[in-house]
């Protein structure tokens, strides 16, 4: 692995604020060793493999909960990952972003064990509340893994968004921070979904390239943050109230989508 | 006060009524066991909390307050045996508080009631029901006694009811489920997975009881101390060796090879964590542990090494 990179990684940990106790265990399971690794992956394919950069990393604050909101495509999260990443490699200090993972990686041996340690929890409700009052950054994608299974003439579209997610921000007061991100789906271009092969594998779906196999392309990839939004409530509204809510995120995101899109980006290397 | 401790052979039984005992409260234990070098003002009734000479001590005794541990986890005895003492014991206990007029009952319970599966949550919190009865029905009666030892929370108002659902214990007894597990040199693990485990030192567990009855604390209390540790090291502070296994071959070498025997049910509990928030029975009680996670190790590796 790239010396530059690992040292990179060394350094930006030393200043994550997680509260590691000696052995590098922090009280939810994350483990110093494992987010290492996981940034050494992630760094690689954000700086050497993918034409990755983002814009407005300054919008997402420096400390305390918050919430990162954005549209989901590209076969698996490989922008989840890139979100994760930016977080790390360009916030100062480095914030470590968790996402809310899809439920059937829990059941896979070392799947669940390597996403756990890395803090990248399965997605309830309760883990996502708990992050958040605990001052947290979580990455949630209200498109949910109907946004993954887009396929290639749909990767510019967004599906329905859950309200599950604005309820939350409410509840725990927590500002979201939009992005729109382009260009996951051009890094694994999906013409089909094998929906029954997947589930023999426990996966909900296997996503088919015109190269077959699901392995991302070295795709340019951008991401946008808008600025934070905040919403005034309790979380018990009425669902046409959240869905006016929403719709406003969705509209900011679909606006950040299209400037993602539109620009050329500043680097990140 | 007159305080009367069912299952006070056991483990943490003794250790709360050397305690109790201690500080001038009037111990009185009720077990099946014997308990033969018992601590200056303690006594013993041997006999089995559903028998006749049980409800005797209550009519004679008068006790202030009961504290019911006398339930048991062990997977070895036959499942209707092991209803009959957590459910039927149960019921008779908090019967006779009522019918004697015990002014405290304390329910000791596990954290276990949770669950473990793929989809359960870190840090549970008192409000949530039970998960995965089905993958592990040998510990249905333990749910059924907990949910049921709440209920006299409404049936006898005038008791003040208390339920702990208590971590796992360790520490020099080195007795308990986890003990029991980590007995061997060798641990088995699931290859793939290395869940939190959450444990607390057996003097804390003693701590936290007597706080309940001095605070004379009413409702549903999760009990834990340090946080939780990632099975593979809770296996190496102890001085063993962890010996993770694909599931499938999991099965064939369980209580083989000098490692422990584990109930097909209990397979969820090394796969996926049970961990507890008890943020609510700190605030309670003021309740502080004194002995942080890799000190009870510490002593439980000293106490009991590897075999």
């Amino acid at each position: 692995m790239d010396y530059a990179i690992r040292r990179e990684v060394a350094d930006r940990l030393e200043r994550l604020e997680i509260p590691f106790n000696r052995d590098g265990i922090d009280p939810y399971g994350i483990d110093r060793s494992h987010v290492d690794l996981f940034f050494c992956m992630l760094g690689w394919f954000q700086k050497r493999y993918f034409r990755f950069s983002a814009h407005g990393i300054e919008h997402i604050p420096a400390r305390g909960r918050a919430m990162l909101v954005g549209n989901h495509s590209g076969g698996f999260a490989t922008d989840a990952g890139m979100i994760i990443s930016s977080c790390f490699f360009l916030k100062e200090p480095p914030r470590l972003a968790q996402g809310m993972a899809e439920k059937f990686i829990n059941k896979l041996p070392f799947a669940s064990q390597w996403t756990n340690k890395a803090g990248q929890f399965t997605g309830l409700p309760e883990h996502a509340e708990r992050l958040l009052e605990d001052g947290r950054l979580l990455v949630v994608f209200p498109e949910g893994a109907k946004g993954t299974a887009k396929l290639f003439h749909e990767r510019h579209s967004l599906v329905r968004f859950g309200t599950g997610f604005m309820r939350l921000a409410l509840r725990t007061k927590s500002p979201v921070i939009p992005f729109g991100f382009a260009g996951a789906g051009d890094a694994l271009p999906t013409v089909m979904n094998l929906y029954k092969l997947g589930k023999l594998f426990g996966l909900p779906y296997i996503p088919v390239t015109p190269y077959i196999v699901p392995v991302p392309l070295p795709a340019t990839l951008r991401v946008h943050y808008g600025e934070p939004m905040h919403f005034e409530g309790t979380g018990n509204e009425d669902d046409l109230v959240i869905h006016g809510m929403v719709e406003q995120v969705r509209e900011r995101i679909a606006q950040l989508m299209d400037d993602a899109l539109k620009s050329e980006g500043t680097s990140a290397r | 006060m007159k305080v009367l401790i069912t299952g006070a052979a056991g483990k943490i039984g003794r250790i709360v009524s050397a305690s109790l005992a201690s500080k001038g409260h009037d111990v009185l234990g009720i077990d099946r066991r014997p308990w033969n070098d018992m601590p200056e003002g303690c006594r013993i009734i041997q006999t089995d909390i559903r028998k006749r000479a049980a409800e005797d001590v209550f009519r004679t005794e008068r006790p202030d307050a009961v504290i019911h541990m006398a339930t048991v986890a062990q997977l070895k005895m036959r499942n209707e045996e092991r209803s009959r003492i957590n459910l039927g014991g149960t019921r008779a206990i908090f019967d006779y508080c009522h019918r004697y007029g015990v002014g405290q009952a304390i329910f000791v319970g596990r954290h276990t009631y949770y669950g473990a599966a793929a989809d359960s949550p870190l840090y549970h919190t008192e409000d949530e029901p039970p998960m995965a009865l089905d993958t592990f029905p040998e510990l249905a009666d333990l749910v059924a006694a907990d949910l049921y030892a709440g209920s006299a929370l409404w049936r006898f108002p005038e008791i003040h009811t208390c339920v702990l659902r208590i971590c796992y214990t360790l520490g020099p007894q080195a007795q308990g489920t986890l003990a029991a597990y980590l007995a061997g040199s060798r641990v088995p693990m699931v290859l793939g997975f290395d869940p939190l485990f959450q444990f607390m030192h057996e003097a804390d567990v003693a701590r936290a009881i007597e706080l309940t009855i001095e605070k004379r604390l009413r409702g549903v209390y999760n009990v834990s101390g340090p946080p939780p540790l990632p099975l593979s090291i809770v296996i190496q502070e102890a001085g063993r060796s962890p010996v993770p296994v694909p599931e499938p071959v999991l099965r064939a070498v369980i209580g083989r090879f000098g490692m422990p025997n584990l109930a097909p049910g209990a397979r969820n509990h090394i796969k996926y964590p049970i961990v507890i928030d008890s943020n609510a029975f700190r605030k309670a009680t003021g309740f502080e542990h004194a002995y942080d996670e890799y000190e009870t190790l510490r002593q439980f590796r000293t106490a009991s090494p590897a075999t």
